[in-house]
C-alpha cells in the first residue's frame, strides 16, 4: 500500500489524482499504524509551517515519520513535506522540523524586485547526481515550483537536483537512504511529473548501496 | 531560471467555453473539459476558468467540471466566477483546482483575501482584476479604475492602490485583467501591467488583448509580467500553444521547453 500522509496541511487531491492516472491505488491516512506497514509513504504539503508542525504533534506523527525513514520505507516529501523534514525552517520567525536532514530553510532574498516571492511556476531541475527517480527524465526538464522558502541541506552531498532563482541555486531534490525530496510539485508537472512519480514507485533502494 | 507562463483563459458559460469581445457579445468554442485536455497535452503551463455567469445568476461554481479538468490535466489550474466564501473556495481548491480568483468578491470584501490566504495559503488566492483607463488622474493616479461585474459597475477604487493592497491582504498573485484591451487581439495593457509588476512582490499575470507571439514577448520583456493570459487566439486555432511557445524561445524569452 502506498500511504499519503495527511496532517491538514493542504490539498491532497492533486498528489491523489496523479497517482490514479498512473493507475496506482493510493490512501490518504493519518494513520500511524497504517503510515508504519505502508510500502511506500508520500509526505506532501502547502501552506505555513508553524501550523503544519503543530498538526503533525497533535497526530502524533512525528515519531512515525522518523521511524519510517529509519526503516528504510521509501519516502518521498513534496514541497512543504521536503522542508519540514529539515532541523531549522525560518518560517513563522523560526520553526523546529522534523530533524531528518541537517540544515536549514531559509526565505528567498531577491535583489531584483521582478524576481517575485513566492516563486510560482516552472523551472528547470539540474540533475546534479545520477538517481533512479530521474530515469527517463531529459537533464534541466521543468518542473512546477511555488514557494518562498528553499531547502539548504548542511550535506551537499545528498543534493541531486538543483534550480536556480532569486540569485540562489537551491537544492530542489535531496536524497539520503531511502528517502527523496523535491521542493518542487511532481504531482502538477504534467508528463515528466508523472514519470518521477513512477519512478518513485518502481525504485527499490539498496540501502548498502547508498550514499548515506 | 523561472519561466513565463502561458495561461489559456477557458471563460465558462452553461458549461461550454466561450469567448467575447469588451466582456460581451459570447460565442460557444466547445467542450472546457475537452479544451483543457488539448491545451494540456499542447504544453501550456496553467489553465484558468471563469465561470462567467455564476455570479451574474447568483449560483455557486461548477463543481462537476472543476473536478472533470482536474482528473484530465495535471498542471495547475485557476477557478474564478461565483466565489462568494471560504466554503466556496475550499470546495474548488478540494476539487481539485490549485488557485481559485477572486475579483468583485474582493472589492466589496477585501477581508476575504486574509480569510483564504489564511486557510489556504496566499499561493491559493488570486486576485482578479478589471482595470478600465480614465482621465481623472486625481481620483485615479494610476489612470486607471476597477471595475466589476465586466465594467458595468465602477468601484471608484485606483487599480495600482488596489493592487497594492491586495498584496498586503495576503493575495499570492495578481492577475491584471485590461477591460480596455479584452477581446481585442491588439495587444496586453503594458502601462498598467509594467506599474502593478513593479510595485508589487508577488507574481503578475496579464490579461486581456493577446493577439500574437510579439504581444506576449512585448508583455513579458516591457511590461515584466510573470505569465500572460491568452483566449482568442488560441481558441480560433490562429495560433497553436507550440508555436507561441517556438517562436517566443527564438526571441531569448524563458520559455518552459519539455512537457
Amino acid at each position: 500500500m502506498i500511504a499519503i500522509i495527511d496532517y491538514k496541511a493542504g490539498n491532497l487531491t492533486s498528489v491523489e489524482l496523479a497517482f490514479n492516472t498512473l493507475g496506482i491505488n493510493v490512501e490518504i491516512t493519518d494513520s500511524p499504524e497504517k503510515i508504519l506497514n505502508a510500502d511506500k509513504v508520500i509526505f506532501p504539503g502547502v501552506g505555513a509551517a508553524g501550523s503544519a508542525m503543530q498538526s503533525l504533534n497533535q497526530l502524533g506523527l512525528v515519531d512515525i515519520i522518523k521511524t519510517v525513514v529509519k526503516k528504510y520505507i521509501p519516502f518521498l516529501g513534496i514541497c512543504l513535506g521536503t522542508q519540514i523534514i529539515f532541523d531549522n525552517l525560518e518560517e513563522n520567525n523560526g520553526v523546529n522540523g522534523i530533524g531528518i536532514i541537517p540544515g536549514n530553510v531559509p526565505r528567498f532574498n531577491p535583489s531584483s524586485k521582478f524576481d517575485k516571492v513566492p516563486q510560482m511556476g516552472w523551472n528547470a531541475v539540474k540533475q546534479t547526481k545520477k538517481h533512479q527517480i530521474f530515469n527517463g527524465i531529459e537533464d534541466n526538464s521543468e518542473f512546477y515550483f511555488v514557494h518562498s522558502y528553499y531547502p539548504e541541506p548542511s550535506d551537499k552531498s545528498m543534493i541531486i537536483g538543483t534550480t536556480d532563482y532569486a540569485d540562489t541555486t537551491f537544492a530542489s531534490a535531496i536524497t539520503k537512504n531511502s528517502l527523496v525530496a523535491t521542493q518542487f510539485h511532481p504531482e502538477k508537472s504534467g508528463k515528466i511529473g508523472l514519470k518521477l512519480l513512477q519512478n518513485f514507485i518502481d525504485w527499490n533502494p539498496d540501502i548498502n548501496d547508498t550514499n548515506h | 531560471m523561472l519561466t513565463k507562463r502561458i495561461i489559456p483563459c477557458l471563460d465558462i458559460h452553461d458549461k461550454k467555453v466561450t469567448k467575447g469581445v469588451k466582456f460581451q457579445n459570447n460565442v460557444i468554442l466547445g467542450d472546457p473539459v475537452e479544451m483543457a485536455a488539448r491545451y494540456y497535452e499542447d504544453g501550456c503551463d496553467e489553465l484558468v476558468f471563469y465561470d462567467i455567469t455564476a455570479s451574474a445568476q447568483g449560483r455557486p461554481i461548477d463543481i462537476e467540471m472543476v473536478k472533470e479538468v482536474a482528473k484530465a490535466v495535471r498542471i495547475p489550474f485557476a477557478v474564478g466566477g461565483g466565489i462568494r466564501s471560504i466554503e466556496d473556495m475550499s470546495r474548488v481548491l478540494l476539487a481539485g483546482a490549485e488557485k481559485v480568483s477572486v475579483n468583485s468578491l474582493a472589492v466589496v470584501n477585501p477581508n476575504i483575501i486574509t480569510q483564504g490566504a489564511k486557510a489556504f495559503g496566499n499561493q491559493c488566492i488570486v486576485l482578479g482584476m478589471d482595470p478600465l483607463a480614465v482621465n481623472d488622474l486625481e481620483k485615479f493616479p494610476s489612470g486607471y479604475e476597477i471595475t466589476t461585474r465586466g465594467f458595468r459597475n465602477h468601484t471608484g477604487i485606483d487599480a495600482l492602490e488596489w493592487a497594492k493592497k491586495a498584496e498586503a491582504l495576503g493575495a499570492g498573485e495578481i492577475v491584471v485583467n485590461s477591460v480596455d484591451a479584452d477581446g481585442t487581439r491588439e495587444g496586453f495593457e503594458l502601462k498598467l501591467t509594467g506599474l502593478i509588476a513593479q510595485n508589487v512582490g508577488i507574481p503578475v499575470v496579464a490579461s486581456g488583448g493577446a493577439g500574437s507571439s510579439a504581444h506576449l514577448a512585448t508583455v513579458f520583456n516591457e511590461a515584466h509580467a510573470d505569465a500572460a493570459i491568452i483566449a482568442g487566439m488560441i481558441h480560433t486555432g490562429d495560433y497553436t500553444i507550440p508555436q507561441i511557445k517556438q517562436e517566443l524561445i527564438e526571441q531569448g524569452i524563458p520559455i518552459r521547453h519539455t512537457w
